[in-house]
Parts: structure tokens; C-alpha cells; sequence
């Protein structure tokens, strides 16, 4: 793949990768520390005559966006924490409806307004479960700038693959650094984009929710001659609402399935250290960095520590991390949160022995801190 | 020729959910007959309703079709408009639909005179879920959730259009749809925002503890409280009191429109014309 370099900010690699990946929507309103996502798109969509509108609120900035996907377009929504509180629910119309979009989450300290300039990694969860009912949720956590860009592409395919919302969680720290970063060319991300399906036959034989049991609708953009209903409520095979208990059953186990069935396809972590390694240390997004140094120091005086970090968040790599922590005793989380991935790492490893180390006063973890619970622990 | 409703209607979905008697059959046959006197091919049409008796419109007409979430029909209409400029975008929603929860969106999307046609359906009352009060309840009526009578004051809807900037406003009632039927061409041929206010009845939940019990009893009211804007100008202000106007009752041809707008921003941003300013506004761009 041809690479270049760029000197950049993580919100605003987000925003260029958005419009690499094909993005010709945005809509949303500002909230920091995301709102030079904004910036960056309000300038670059309109160049390639796409549009990026600064809508009346955080729900208008959603609901927007999922309009401009059902009429065909790659649209991207960004905001922080208490903006995916307001967007939730239409979020859910999103699971339900079964319309791709990008919402790139840059974390900032909640709960409420929180610490609006301050990192933090709580918004875990609710990137699990952001509105209410049962669908599963697709979230990718950038671990370096580069990622920044590549995680926002891959965020835009996996959308169209699976047909449903797909969140990128940046957080405040990377989110605001400005530094290098190598990444695809342009080209080489137009080469790679897989459109969502479509169908093609003749009209009267399209049945846009008429699916396999693990596979996602085939909506066609609006305007193109199939013409159909979209509705939150529980819908039938051509998208209009219905009570029919067997439908309504099927319908929700299938928004589960389509992703459950295909975790292969969405699985991403990286191995940092770990082939030798008497400690692993579980930490993702910018945390992660401070990890990797922790690790180097570390190993220096002989400590063997290794990082494992998940990328894909939801769903987790849990086969993976269950792997690895059947064979280390000693299993640490690092996370800027209260135990929120912690929780899915005793889940997927089904131990209840897992060490965490957890900071919420918005302030980066250094890695002094990270090596000190590591000697202290182990 | 008889009119061919069945070309525009999603015949399978019949009946409707709706009461026996209710005014939104009467809307929907207006709304198909205007469509009609469009002359645009179904295709190019969207129909975006929101949650509520008015929601369950956009199911039954065979268009383009999306059923939102509570409010939000001008939210969603706004991005499909922008996405695709070129189409025929109509939002349908309820009076507690578009100025209770979507207040907010039906304010902006009047500000920004995006060219979508917004059809409220006024029947005064929350009607699917059983009566509680809408923001246009009239005072002193009994509602589910006032019911030692109403004492929220009324939002009157086309005055808030027409302030918060739409370029078409007009109010008409279910009882002559013919009329109803001209001002719905009107708004939809409009370019801008066109809020077309039209009032129904709901004998069964604003009707049935408010002495409107029937179909007829509920329409004779609403006849009672409205008047054509033209005898209505002629009244003096005590007389104007409580009463509606209904016809075209704003229609600006000359304000700016969102889309085209956004396409001078466009230019803007490829080279072909230098940055917007405060002094083009002054002459329109």
C-alpha cells in the first residue's frame, strides 16, 4: 500500500480520512474537544461537493446524517461524550433501520458536562450500549495518530458491510496531539472502499429486511426506483411496521447475529512485547502509548511486561485475550475509567483475578505510574 | 376521469390505524391530489413523518418513505434534502411531534429556509397515546394529564413559523380540502421553507371530555375558531381574539434558500467565486 507522511492532529486525521473514505456528509454540532472535526470537514466536503452542515443541536447533527446515508451518501457525525448521550436514541433508529454511518467519539471526562477539555476513556460503555434495546454495537479505538486516520477508513467499510452505525473513540489526548503520522495515500484508501450492497433486480422482487439470519438489509439510496419504508418500529421484509411475533423475533436476534457470526471479520488488536512476556498489561487508545513506554522501561531492568491492545472495542477480541490470559498469571488493565473494559476482560478471560489500575481526574496516565502498580503488584 | 388514488397509495397497508372519522384520511387526500398537480415521478419524492397519529402518514403513500423518531422529521428531512437537492422532501408530523419535542428543529428549519414543505397535522391533543395536552391544547380544556383543566398557554404555529423565518406559512383545515388541496401545491411548489398548518379534529381523545364527542361536533368547532385570512384582516383586535386565519398567510419568493446557498459555498471552497461576505446579502448573494 503506498504510504505517506503527514504532520497532523488526530481530530483532523479523522475528518481527512472521512473524506478519503468516500464521506460526502457531515453533520454536527460543536462539542469539545471534537469540534475540530468539524472544522477540518466544513472546509474539505464542500471541495469535493459534498456538504457539511453545523446543525441546531446534538440530535438535529445525528438524525441529519442517518437522512443524508438513507438517500446514499457516506456520512459522519462527531462529538463527544455528552453528544452520544443526545444522539443515542437515534442511534438506535440507526441499529434498527438498519443505515451506516461514522460517529467518531473523542472522550473527554463525563459524567454531565464532566471535565469538557480533560481526557478520559468513559464513554467504554456506553459505546457498548448507547441506546436502549438489544443490537450490538461496532466501536473502534485509535491507539496512535496514524490510527486516527486508518480506524476512521476502516470504520466507514465496516459500516457499509454491516449496515449499521460504526463509533470511532478517539479521546481528548489523542485527539489533540499534533505530531508525524504515516498513513495510506488517498488513492490507495479510494482503492480499498467496499460500497454498501445494492440490489439490482427489478423492483416488485426487493425486499430490502428480506435477509439471511447473519446477514445485514440491502437498502438502496433513496430515489433510485425501489422504493420502501423506513420505521424504528419492528418492520417486515419490506420495512413496514409489524407486531408479527415470529418476524419481530427473528428481526432482533438477526441485528445481534449479523454481527455475532462474523466477529472474524472485525476482530483487531496488536501484540506489543508479548511473546515472552510474565505480565500483560491490557490498555487501549492513548493509554496505550504510556503502556508501550512502561513496557520498554520495564523490560530494562527485567521486568518481561507486554501490551496486549484491542482496537476493535465492541465487539472484543475475547478469544484472543482469553489465550493469552490462560497462559500470564499476572493480567493488569489500564484504562482511564473506572473498570469499564476491565469488566469485559474478566468476561472474556473468565477470571476474576484481573488487576486494574484506574485514573479519573482527567488527567493522563504517565508511565512511572503504570511501571510503580506493576512492581507493586507482581 | 375519476381521480386514481390508487397510483400514490400503499394499498396493502389499508385500512388505516386511524379512528373511524378522523381528519387525517381527509389530509391524505388532499396531500395525494396536490402531489398529483406536482407532475413529479414518485421516485423523486420523500415523505418523512415523525411518532404520533401523523407519523403512521408517511407508511401509506407510496413514495420514498421514512418513519423517525419523536420530533426529529425535519432533522432527518434536512440531511436527505441536502444529500439529494434535486427532490421533493415533504415532512408530515403532529402538533406535539413538531412543536413540543422537534420544537427546536421546526425553528431551525424555518431559520435556514431549506426547501422542504413541513405539513403539521393540528388536532390539538397528544391523540394516539390518549389524550395528554399538545402544546396547542386550548386553555381550560380537559386533557389525560391535566384534567382539572389545561392552563399551558397555546403555541400558535404559523406565528412562530413566520417568525422564526419561514418563507411560505399557511393554515387551512381539514373541512375544505379543496382549499387545502390548492395551498399544499402551493407550499410544495414553493422554494424555502413552507409550513402548512392544518387543523384536525380528534373526537376521540381531544373530543370525547370536551364536549366534541362526534366527528361533526369536533369539525363545527374548528369551523368556530376559524376564519379565512381575508374577513379576518377586516376584524378588529378584540374579534381576532381566539380566532384563527386560515389561506396563504406569508409567501416570500425572494428569500434565500439553504441549498442553493450551500452551493455558493461550494464554489466558494473550488475557487469559482471569492468568500461570502456580509455586504452580498445585501444584494441576495
Amino acid at each position: 500500500m503506498s504510504i505517506r507522511e503527514v504532520i497532523s492532529t488526530g481530530n483532523e486525521l479523522a475528518a481527512i480520512a472521512a473524506v478519503d473514505a468516500g464521506c460526502r456528509f457531515f453533520g454536527g454540532y460543536p462539542l469539545t474537544p471534537s469540534s475540530e472535526v468539524m472544522h477540518v470537514i466544513s472546509d474539505l466536503l464542500p471541495k469535493i461537493g459534498g456538504t457539511a452542515i453545523q446543525m441546531e443541536d446534538e440530535i438535529a447533527g445525528i438524525c441529519c446524517v442517518i437522512g443524508a446515508a438513507m438517500a446514499g451518501d457516506r456520512a459522519l457525525t462527531a462529538t463527544s461524550g455528552p453528544g452520544v448521550s443526545l444522539k443515542a436514541e437515534n442511534l438506535g433508529l440507526a441499529q434498527m433501520t438498519e443505515v451506516p454511518l461514522v460517529l467518531v467519539n473523542v472522550m473527554r471526562g463525563g459524567p454531565s458536562t464532566g471535565l469538557p477539555t480533560r481526557v478520559s476513556q468513559g464513554d467504554v460503555l456506553q459505546a457498548k450500549n448507547p441506546s436502549h434495546g438489544d443490537y450490538k454495537s461496532i466501536t473502534l479505538c485509535a491507539g496512535s495518530l496514524a490510527e486516527c486516520y486508518t480506524e476512521t477508513v476502516r470504520a466507514f467499510n465496516l459500516a457499509d458491510r454491516f449496515m449499521q452505525p460504526v463509533i470511532v473513540l478517539l479521546d481528548e489526548t489523542i485527539g489533540h496531539m499534533h505530531g508525524k503520522a504515516v498513513i495510506p495515500t488517498a488513492e490507495a484508501v479510494k482503492e480499498g472502499i467496499v460500497p454498501r450492497k445494492k440490489f439490482d433486480g427489478p423492483a416488485d422482487e426487493y425486499f430490502p429486511y428480506e435477509c439471511e439470519a447473519d446477514e445485514p438489509a440491502v437498502l438502496n439510496p433513496m430515489f433510485e426506483g425501489y422504493r420502501y419504508h423506513f420505521t424504528g418500529l419492528h418492520h417486515d421484509k419490506n420495512g413496514f411496521p409489524t407486531e408479527e411475533i415470529e418476524t419481530c423475533r427473528k428481526l432482533i436476534q438477526r441485528l445481534e447475529d449479523k454481527v455475532a457470526m462474523h466477529e472474524d471479520e472485525l476482530e483487531s488488536y496488536e501484540e506489543f512485547m508479548m511473546d515472552d512476556a510474565d505480565v500483560m498489561i491490557v490498555a487501549y487508545g492513548s493509554v496505550s502509548l504510556a503502556a508501550k513506554e512502561t513496557i520498554r522501561n520495564l523490560r530494562a531492568e527485567g521486568i518481561k511486561a507486554g501490551l496486549f491492545r484491542p482496537i476493535t472495542l465492541w465487539p472484543s477480541p475475547a478469544t484472543k485475550m482469553k489465550e493469552y490470559a490462560d497462559k500470564i498469571k499476572n493480567v493488569l488493565v489500564v484504562e482511564l475509567n473506572i473498570g469499564q473494559y476491565h469488566s469485559e476482560v474478566q468476561r472474556a478471560t473468565a477470571r476474576l483475578d484481573i488487576d486494574g489500575l484506574f485514573k479519573v481526574n482527567g488527567r493522563a496516565i504517565s508511565p512511572n505510574e503504570i511501571a510503580a502498580k506493576v512492581k507493586e503488584l507482581y | 376521469m375519476a381521480f386514481n388514488y390508487d397510483k400514490y397509495l400503499r394499498l396493502e397497508k389499508m385500512p388505516t390505524l386511524w379512528c373511524w372519522g378522523c381528519g387525517d384520511g381527509v389530509i391524505l387526500k388532499a396531500f395525494v391530489r396536490a402531489i398529483e398537480k406536482m407532475n413529479i415521478a414518485q421516485d423523486d419524492i420523500c415523505v418523512v413523518s415523525g411518532i404520533g397519529c401523523s407519523g403512521r402518514f408517511s407508511s401509506y403513500v407510496d413514495f420514498n418513505t421514512v418513519h423517525t423518531t419523536h420530533g426529529r422529521t425535519v432533522a432527518y428531512a434536512t440531511g436527505i434534502k441536502l444529500a439529494r437537492p434535486d427532490k421533493l422532501v415533504v415532512c408530515v408530523a403532529g402538533d406535539g411531534d413538531a412543536l413540543a419535542i422537534g420544537g427546536n428543529h421546526t425553528i431551525h428549519g424555518c431559520r435556514r429556509n431549506i426547501d422542504l414543505t413541513l405539513i403539521i397535522i393540528n388536532n390539538f391533543i397528544y391523540g394516539l397515546t390518549n389524550s395528554q395536552t399538545s402544546p396547542t391544547t386550548p386553555r381550560g380544556m380537559w386533557t389525560v394529564s391535566q384534567k382539572a383543566g389545561n392552563i399551558d398557554p397555546t403555541f400558535n404555529t404559523c406565528d412562530l413559523a413566520i417568525a422564526a423565518g419561514a418563507s411560505f406559512v399557511a393554515r387551512e383545515s381539514m373541512i375544505e380540502p379543496k382549499k387545502l388541496e390548492k395551498s399544499l401545491v402551493k407550499a410544495m411548489q414553493h422554494k424555502g421553507f413552507s409550513m402548512m398548518e392544518v387543523l384536525s379534529n380528534c373526537h376521540i381523545n381531544l373530543g370525547r371530555k370536551n364536549k366534541m364527542m362526534s366527528a361533526m361536533a369536533n369539525l363545527e368547532w374548528i369551523d368556530s375558531i376559524t376564519v379565512s385570512k381575508k374577513k379576518y384582516d377586516t376584524l378588529s383586535e378584540e374579534e381576532q381574539l381566539n380566532l384563527l386565519p386560515t389561506g396563504v398567510l406569508k409567501e416570500d419568493t425572494e428569500a434565500l434558500e439553504y441549498c442553493e446557498m450551500y452551493a455558493e459555498i461550494q464554489k466558494v471552497h473550488q475557487g469559482q467565486r471569492a468568500k461570502i461576505t456580509q455586504a452580498d446579502f445585501a444584494k441576495k448573494i
